[in-house]
């Protein structure tokens, strides 16, 4: 009882500890990408935002309603929410990421076809939602029913997969801060997706960022919103919590 | 087309030097690309950027397959006098995006 009792001592202090530790992707860029990043009219997010905004207002599918309709404004209404997803959705009875929110809005309160994942629509409606979270410390919720997946989340974390026999804690716990060629590699804190890569030369979901990294570890891409991702989703996000959200980052 | 950002002061003094910035999205695709079902993705590229102030061209640019996705084109003039700035990008296909901005100067 008493090992137990020290584990359980040292599981309470360590993420004290490690939080003085932890940083934005944002600190490990050069100047130039954060000067982008740091001016609205030089983010090439920004685009994202301005057009989600558009269609936050614009009617759509046979309700003829638009997100504003109910949502109201947005600047208002959704602060805030980007930092709790993944959430638990009642409806499915599984974790529900932002953009499977959006496309669960889409489909079944607004009767429109639902937008493709990594499509143009859907980033920038994620991208606007999550805009309005900007400055604000992710907290991820404390729902009991998170808790299987997330751990599934953080076994898949620590998985060593794929032809190079990596794991993603790897590079992101142990050789964080290092360089990967000539690539920094951050801790892996998912504070500022939707995020403009300038290496993709567009906006991109953080699951595109997992496929991105299981490619080059010779893995099998986890698809866009399936299980997986979403479990990686919400134990990163919880290992990020407290962190300030600054949808659309700019990254190399 | 799609939309642009523009930055320019709105009020500045007469002989000031004031920089302009603009951010415009567009795919840049090079046409050198070939997409997933093997064929060359057809180009679609901006080639002239212009600005004219009160109607007098004080920047253009040519641009070229080798420039990024959602170009951004930074620079400088003197204020001269109150009035527009007409900013207008033609793609590969002859369309043209313009959008306006006003500056005040005193």
């Amino acid at each position: 009882m008493n090992r137990l009792a020290y584990l359980v001592v040292i599981g309470i202090a360590l993420p004290a500890f490690a939080q003085d530790a932890r940083k934005s992707g944002f600190d490990f860029m050069g100047p130039d990408t954060q000067a982008m990043q740091k001016d609205d009219l030089a983010n090439p997010g920004m685009l994202s935002v301005l057009e989600g905004e558009a269609l936050w207002k614009a009617n759509a599918g046979t309700s003829q309603k638009s997100c504003a309709s109910c949502h109201d404004d947005a600047t208002q209404s959704i602060k805030g929410v980007a930092a709790r997803y993944p959430a638990f959705d009642e409806t499915t009875q599984a974790p529900l990421d932002l953009a499977g929110r959006i496309i669960q809005c889409r489909t079944e309160r607004q009767g429109a076809p639902a937008p493709q994942r990594e499509g143009r629509e859907l980033l920038a409606l994620t991208s606007y939602v999550a805009h309005q979270s900007r400055d604000l410390p992710i907290a991820p919720p404390k729902d009991a029913r998170l808790a299987s997946t997330r751990a599934q989340g953080a076994a898949l974390y620590s998985t060593r997969m794929g032809q190079l026999n990596f794991s993603c804690a790897q590079c992101h716990d142990d050789n964080a801060g290092g360089h990967l060629g000539a690539a920094p590699i951050p801790q892996a804190h998912p504070t500022g997706y939707p995020l403009y890569r300038l290496e993709w030369q567009a906006l991109g979901s953080l699951q595109r960022r997992f496929r991105n990294c299981l490619s080059g570890m010779r893995a099998e891409p986890i698809a866009a919103g399936s299980k997986e991702a979403i479990a990686l989703e919400l134990f990163l996000m919880e290992r990020a919590a407290g962190i300030h959200l600054e949808t659309p980052a700019v990254r190399p | 087309m799609a939309r642009a950002l523009i930055n320019v002061p709105q009020k500045s003094k007469r002989g000031e030097i004031i920089e302009i910035k603009t951010l415009m999205s567009h795919p840049m695709e090079t046409g050198f690309r070939p997409g997933m079902d093997g064929q060359l993705i057809p180009r679609d590229i901006i080639e002239k950027f212009v600005c004219t102030y009160n109607g007098e061209v004080v920047f253009s640019a040519q641009l070229h397959p080798a420039i990024t996705a959602n170009p951004f084109i930074s620079f400088t003039t003197i204020a001269t006098d109150s009035g527009t700035l007409v900013f207008s990008w033609t793609d590969n296909k002859g369309e043209t995006q313009v959008q306006t901005a006003s500056i005040q100067v005193e």
